[in-house]
């Protein structure tokens, strides 16, 4: 009897999760990477608040960036080296749909504590409290998208050898819509003006990401396996 | 020979397949069949494309002519069913280090079909790895690494099984204890394709050896 595609879903998501907790010190790198960046800003420019809040969310939102792509050189390369995903591809299951569950797992890891940060991140910035809910929300969102097309650009380029650089000069290009409308939410927010446009805008790219990026990935690691 | 084939017999048949890596022709015009209840063993020095020719029948590389029909379908066409009464086992074991031997098959099984832990603990109990249940896979030996491969085979179900070295690393009693799983399986009516340095099964009727040069 075949697993059913929840099940599918729930045995890779679940066996990721117990991954990363026997080796969490590997996690939690992309956070600290993010705290450090951030907390490096008012050491290097100035530490009055003023000033530094008129460039957080941009210092916020490209951390975030950098932090997400950090944690993607490992998300499928691991599975490739050993053999696993040679047996994925032969398990007569669609690989889309494990992939989706790697990427979400490696979103909930990577992403969204991020997300839970950004807030702290960002009062240490000067922001004023009544934009944590759009600084969270539109990480959220952007972040999600981030991971998407990260993998994507994951799948492609885990045969490379040391193709770190590749990855960031392949994926970075395409992360920059996601980028322009997050940290216009958060700047929008600040001034105390509508965010509703951006924000739209984030989910309507998330939305396509996800609905069309896990046949990309399947067929990106595909081409990546027949080697 | 006028009988026709019978569509439904399990068969694996492989024509005229050739395969270039970079500039060198590696498979020049390998043809062979494996019928149910055999066992084909290719032989060959290294670096004749063995492997090579094991991941071309699997699906997992493409060949530059030539075809790979199963049940009489080529298994492009018929990917996903051939996908789910084939069991392939690489060089690599597909183990996660960092996972338990039981925790290892668990995942690996239960993406093709659902297991129960009796199930799972009487095939370890079968390799001998019992003992090794609840210890991380890091902690096996390259022996002990390999039995966990092969009762990952076994728990699959497949009626196919193509095999790249599988007793790499195992000691006498694991080749005899696998080459008992192997005439069982032929037995039964399964298909065993496999590379080899060695004999498997020597003597035995419907064995088979393919001489690659």
């Amino acid at each position: 009897m075949q697993p059913g595609l929840l099940q599918l879903l729930g045995l890779v998501m679940g066996r990721d999760l117990r991954l990363a907790l026997r080796h969490w010190d590997q996690v939690i790198q992309p956070l600290i990477f993010f705290v450090i960046i951030t907390t490096l800003f008012p050491l290097a420019i100035s530490p009055a608040l003023d000033e530094l809040r008129r460039i957080a969310p941009g210092v916020v939102w490209v951390a975030a960036m950098l932090a997400a792509l950090l944690a993607l050189e490992s998300l499928f390369r691991p599975d490739v080296e050993d053999g696993t995903m040679e047996q994925w591809t032969l398990s007569g299951q669609p690989l889309s749909v494990m992939l989706l569950a790697k990427t979400v797992t490696h979103w909930l890891l990577a992403g969204l504590p991020i997300v839970v940060m950004a807030p702290l991140v960002g009062t240490a910035l000067g922001m004023p409290s009544s934009t944590w809910l759009v600084l969270a929300g539109s990480l959220a969102l952007g972040t999600a998208s981030l991971s998407v097309l990260g993998a994507i650009g994951a799948a492609l380029t885990v045969a490379v050898r040391r193709g770190s650089v590749l990855l960031a000069l392949l994926v970075l290009p395409l992360e920059m819509p996601v980028l322009i409308f997050g940290a216009r939410a958060v700047d929008l927010a600040m001034q105390g003006e509508p965010v509703a446009a951006p924000l739209n805008l984030l989910g309507a790219l998330l939305l396509l990401f996800i609905s069309l990026g896990p046949f990309a990935m399947a067929a990106a690691m595909r081409i990546s396996v027949e080697t | 020979m006028s009988e026709t084939p019978d569509p439904n017999r399990a068969r694996l048949e492989v024509r005229s397949l050739h395969l270039w890596r970079g500039d060198r022709h590696l498979l020049r015009g390998v043809s062979l069949t494996v019928e149910a209840g055999e066992l084909l063993q290719i032989m060959g020095p290294n670096g004749v494309g063995k492997t090579s020719l094991l991941r071309c029948i699997a699906g997992l590389l493409p060949m530059e002519t030539g075809e790979v029909e199963w049940r009489g379908q080529s298994i492009q066409r018929s990917r996903e069913t051939y996908c789910q009464q084939l069991a392939y086992l690489a060089h690599f074991n597909a183990l996660k280090a960092d996972l338990t031997a039981i925790e290892n098959l668990r995942y690996g099984v239960g993406l093709r079909r659902q297991v129960s832990t009796e199930q799972l603990r009487g095939i370890l109990e079968r390799m001998q790895l019992a003992a090794c249940t609840e210890l991380p896979v890091r902690a096996l030996s390259a022996g002990q690494k390999r039995r966990l491969a092969i009762a990952r085979i076994l728990l699959t179900d497949a009626l196919l099984w193509v095999l790249d070295e599988p007793i790499t690393n195992l000691d006498a009693a694991g080749i005899a204890l696998f080459e008992g799983c192997m005439a069982e399986h032929v037995a039964r009516g399964g298909l065993i394709l496999t590379a080899a340095h060695q004999q498997l099964l020597q003597g035995r009727p419907n064995v088979r050896t393919l001489e690659l040069n």
